[in-house]
């Protein structure tokens, strides 16, 4: 589904990535853990086509598609989803309209008719019944006022509605309380099937706890420097990164 | 009579203009309407047309768009000439009471016995006849003829224009609207003149929308007085909707009496050079004025409101919010004069300018001006000019939404503030469509307007 084959970028001629090498197959969950500042923003970002990141090497391909060509836009029509770290605020912009754009694009985009506003609104329903979001929020503008907790849910609604092939959490657990931590993994591990695949990205192996993933990957100084089974996420929470770093400098 | 003027060196022209014409000017026109002219004209005549010379005409020089030839109405039948067929009456969805004005004289209006009993529509120079009381009491006795050349020029000059009195009590239901057509074989010179009258207690809405349907070159200059008494209700929208080679100058002076509440809105789609000048007096306790605005400009479009809120008495509260989106090499002006005076105790006021440039060339100039002379009040201004945010678009973009929907998205969430503040809730619903085909670039002075279902015709797409 997704490789990643020696992938560098920067940003104002500061390298942050510095030769990624990663593959994800169809139905697997990987995790990618590691210190602050080591990458793992940055390489969600890159993903999602931000364009502040400037990619100076390497490939990316997207089911068979090179992904580090298309437009933001295209590649989220393809199957990729981003969960933001910090979802932006935009008042003015009904969840409504912005939800329904976002979902007929897609379906223009897979030359399918667009939903009818019933149609919308029905699988609007359902969506937010199986993400567990609170009705009032789709009825304001796009996170505005939202606390911390109300913004991520509402990214694993917008996931749910766009039904993605691959989705990255970018820290999706940070900041949340217990309760809300597991609407969000329930949401996430609802909208999981065999053909869709997952990144998540934390720095905690709490959220691992409850969505389980296959492969725990160390990013550190913009490079994996570990890749292993789900025990890794139990060590790194017992040891910190500091036995990592001690090896990786060795 | 149409009668055509060369206008090179402003001031002598017009002054001759003026004079040559002044019978016909006066022929049948009220009393005191005649009577004010000779005073307005000396006070238009010493100052001019403004140039950017002119403080608060700083940043829109009038005198390029007040040169040229033109063919001026003398009388009704000359205004209307020609024009009479081309206007459609059908309005969709909004249910009003319709008047139409051509070239700044009244041309016809619905059915008068829908409205409320004692409320007067019409033609200004016929109901100042039927009803010289209310004529002769207010008629340009809140009108600056003394500080704006151009409102001096309108006293001296106007000849027709709407009246509305709304009697004692009365609250009428459904707006009334204005529909200002522009239309002719030549360039035009329209003056008009409105006043509105709202007595106690009672309740209005008026629409003025304004057209032009022939691909002329028009220099308008409309003035509307507005006395709101004790208690009462008045809102006015003022769309703008005028091809390129339009230049507007539209006054609105608005008094208000005590516990009245007023709300005026402004809002320019399109036009070419637009000068709103909004003044509201609260000369009285407690009364409430709500003073919004929003432009929309591109290629060489230019807006410039001047707005002055007089907080003259204690207790009142003014809440005011403009708001543009420039594109291409639009520039526009704002400037927000705020007056609370020395014994305006308690007074609240608001303002508020934002804008949304989204080229390099695209420009704006935002003045807001508080003269405080009160010690015990709350007033709180803000001026901001910005871009699309960056960081939003590349959010909606990660959704799937290209970056012209994207756009288009943001632009209309910068607006919506100022179309929420709307109190007509179809006529709500009716611009915020109009807004969002205005971002999409689908919407022309070719579509008929959804507002006032006023046709358009392809050659005044300019």
């Amino acid at each position: 589904m997704l490789v990643i084959k020696d992938l560098h970028a920067k940003i104002d001629d500061k390298e942050i990535l510095r030769g990624i090498n990663l593959e994800v197959k169809p139905g697997e969950v990987h995790a990618i853990m590691g210190p602050n500042g080591s990458g793992k923003s940055t390489l969600s970002s890159v993903l999602a086509g931000n364009e502040k990141f400037e990619v100076v090497e390497g490939e990316v391909s997207f089911n068979d598609k090179d992904l580090l060509d298309l437009a933001p836009e295209d590649r989220a029509r393809e199957g990729l989803f981003l969960s933001f770290q910090y979802p932006v605020e935009i008042p003015g912009v009904s969840m409504v309209n912005f939800m329904r754009t976002a979902v007929n694009e897609h379906r223009k985009y897979a030359e399918k008719d667009p939903y009818t506003a019933s149609e919308f609104l029905k699988l609007m329903r359902e969506k937010k019944k199986l993400v567990e979001i609170d009705s009032n929020l789709t009825n304001r503008s796009v996170n505005e006022g939202f606390s911390g907790g109300e913004k991520k849910k509402n990214e694993i609604f917008q996931m749910a509605m766009l039904e993605p092939k691959l989705a990255i959490l970018d820290e999706t657990d940070s900041g949340l309380d217990i309760d809300a931590l597991r609407v969000v993994a329930n949401g996430v591990n609802k909208l999981k099937s065999p053909e869709t695949s997952t990144i998540v990205i934390t720095h905690y192996q709490r959220l691992l706890d409850h969505i389980v993933p296959d492969f725990v990957h160390v990013l550190y100084k913009g490079r994996i420097v570990k890749s292993a089974g789900k025990e890794l996420a139990h060590e790194l929470e017992e040891k910190g990164y500091d036995w990592i770093k001690k090896e990786f400098e060795d | 009579m149409n009668k055509t003027c060369r206008i090179v060196n402003l001031q002598e022209e017009y002054s001759q203009l003026y004079k040559e014409n002044l019978s016909l000017l006066e022929n049948g026109a009220p009393e005191k309407m005649n009577a004010s002219r000779a005073k307005a004209f000396d006070l238009f005549v010493e100052k001019g047309i403004p140039s950017n010379k002119v403080e608060e005409y700083k940043y829109t020089n009038l005198q390029p768009f007040f040169k040229g030839s033109f063919d001026i109405a003398l009388s009704s039948d000359a205004a209307l000439e020609g024009a009479a067929e081309n206007f459609n009456c059908g309005v969709p969805e909004l249910d009003t009471h319709n008047v139409f004005l051509i070239n700044g004289w009244f041309a016809n209006q619905d059915d008068c016995n829908q409205l409320p009993k004692g409320v007067v529509v019409g033609s200004i120079r016929e109901k100042a006849e039927q009803y010289p009381e209310v004529f002769e009491k207010y008629y340009n006795e809140n009108t600056p003829n003394n500080l704006d050349a151009m409102a001096a020029m309108n006293t001296a000059f106007a000849q027709d224009g709407a009246f509305i009195y709304v009697p004692k009590g009365v609250v009428v239901e459904k707006p009334i609207q204005l529909v200002n057509i522009m239309s002719g074989d030549n360039d035009r010179l329209v003056f008009q003149r409105n006043l509105i009258v709202v007595e106690e207690n009672a309740q209005v809405k008026v629409m003025l929308c304004d057209h032009t349907i022939s691909p002329q070159k028009f220099v308008i200059n409309n003035l509307t007085e507005v006395f709101v008494k004790e208690n009462s209700v008045f809102d006015i929208y003022n769309v703008q909707n005028q091809h390129n080679l339009t230049t507007q100058v539209s006054g609105m002076y608005v008094h208000q009496k005590k516990h009245s509440n007023i709300l005026t809105n402004n809002l320019t789609l399109h036009s070419g050079v637009t000068r709103n000048n909004i003044r509201v007096t609260m000369d009285d306790e407690h009364c409430e004025s709500h003073v919004y605005g929003l432009y929309l400009s591109d290629k060489n479009q230019h807006v410039d409101n001047f707005t002055f809120i007089d907080h003259a008495k204690p207790n009142c509260q003014s809440f005011e919010l403009f708001k543009g989106v420039m594109d291409d090499s639009a520039s526009g002006a704002f400037t927000g004069r705020v007056l609370v005076r020395p014994d305006a105790q308690q007074t609240n006021a608001y303002q508020s300018n934002n804008n949304l440039l989204l080229t390099d060339n695209a420009k704006i100039n935002s003045k807001p001006q508080l003269e405080i002379y009160a010690d015990d009040v709350k007033c709180s201004h803000g001026a901001t000019v910005g871009q699309l945010d960056d960081e939003a678009m590349f959010y909606l973009r990660a959704r799937g939404i290209n970056q012209t929907e994207g756009r288009i998205l943001l632009m209309f969430a910068f607006a919506y503030e100022v179309i929420e503040k709307i109190r007509v809730e179809p006529l709500k619903e009716n611009i915020r469509s109009l807004v969002e085909k205005r971002f999409r670039g689908e919407f022309d002075k070719c579509d008929s307007c959804v507002v006032c279902g006023q046709q358009g015709s392809s050659v005044s797409c300019l």
